[in-house]
């Protein structure tokens, strides 16, 4: 049985009423809605969507412009870390030289708690167009099993 | 380089207007990075999700368009969300400056580099002085 947690109950809650007003975005400007900028939500970098599927979970991280080579992906029981850097432009160019400046850049750090248990020696990360896709299979014992039913 | 996308009170009335919002597809704005260097200016621009054959940019009437679709499909079902890939779409408005049969592009790691290059007329030019 899954015990109850008030915490989840009130982030659950957040995402409905969310959805609730999602309608409503005719009078939002449009820039409003660059989701991925760091600058608007400093505490949640990079924005993850988590699919599901019988025996996986796909977790996927909007991070465009990070090197690749300082992109780290971690696993510690169902906790999964995201880390890296977004490549700084050139330090060259002058302060001054900006016409616009919105695409921010530097580390970054996001611990996303998966719903399931995950086999930790299958998880593969793959870094594609600026999206980062992680796929986890889920642990045995988290997978779902039916039971037969016998009939007496 | 002025921003087109979004129309400001008045001022803009006279700019093309997208395709006169045809559909009611929902579109974002890519946050942008633009810099001037000795040979012209750079734009940078966050498209993630988006291959190369999807992104499409346009130079029209001095109005670069930009415009992505990400094609990126994931697998299972959706469990929690915090974004959603729509088409990315983004106009600027280019002065006679910038040498328009020059510009150059290069996607990668979902990051847009425009390279515009200055106009030959308006680089610094060195003179020299001769003494005689």
């Amino acid at each position: 049985m899954a015990q109850w947690n008030p915490f989840e109950e009130m982030e659950m809650l957040r995402r409905e009423v969310d959805k609730a007003f999602e309608g409503f975005g005719g009078r939002q400007e449009p820039s409003r809605r660059v989701a991925f900028l760091p600058g608007s939500s400093p505490r949640r970098y990079p924005l993850v969507n988590l699919f599901e599927e019988k025996d996986k979970i796909y977790v996927e991280a909007l991070t465009p412009g990070i090197d690749p080579e300082s992109l780290n992906v971690d696993i510690m029981h169902n906790r999964l870390t995201l880390s890296g850097e977004k490549i700084r432009i050139t330090p060259d160019v002058k302060p001054e030289a900006f016409h616009r400046s919105e695409r921010a850049s530097g580390k970054f750090v996001r611990t996303v708690e998966l719903p399931v248990e995950v086999d930790e020696q299958g998880i593969r990360a793959e870094y594609k167009n600026g999206v980062l896709l992680v796929s986890l299979p889920k642990a045995e014992k988290a997978k779902p099993k039916q039971i037969s039913v016998k009939v007496a | 380089m002025a921003e087109k996308t979004v129309a400001t009170n008045g001022q803009n009335q006279n700019a093309p207007s997208r395709e006169g919002t045809r559909s009611q597809e929902r579109y974002v704005t890519p946050p942008v990075d633009i810099y001037e260097t000795a040979g012209g200016l750079v734009v940078k621009a966050d498209l993630p999700g988006v291959e190369k054959e999807n992104l499409d940019l346009q130079v029209e009437n001095n109005l670069l368009t930009i415009r992505a679709k990400p094609t990126h499909t994931s697998a299972g079902e959706s469990v929690y969300r915090e974004y959603e890939l729509v088409n990315f779409f983004r106009q600027f408005e280019l002065n006679e400056k910038v040498d328009q049969s020059k510009i150059s592009a290069d996607l990668k790691h979902g990051v847009l580099t425009l390279q515009l290059p200055k106009a030959e007329e308006v680089k610094p030019r060195k003179i020299e002085v001769r003494v005689e």
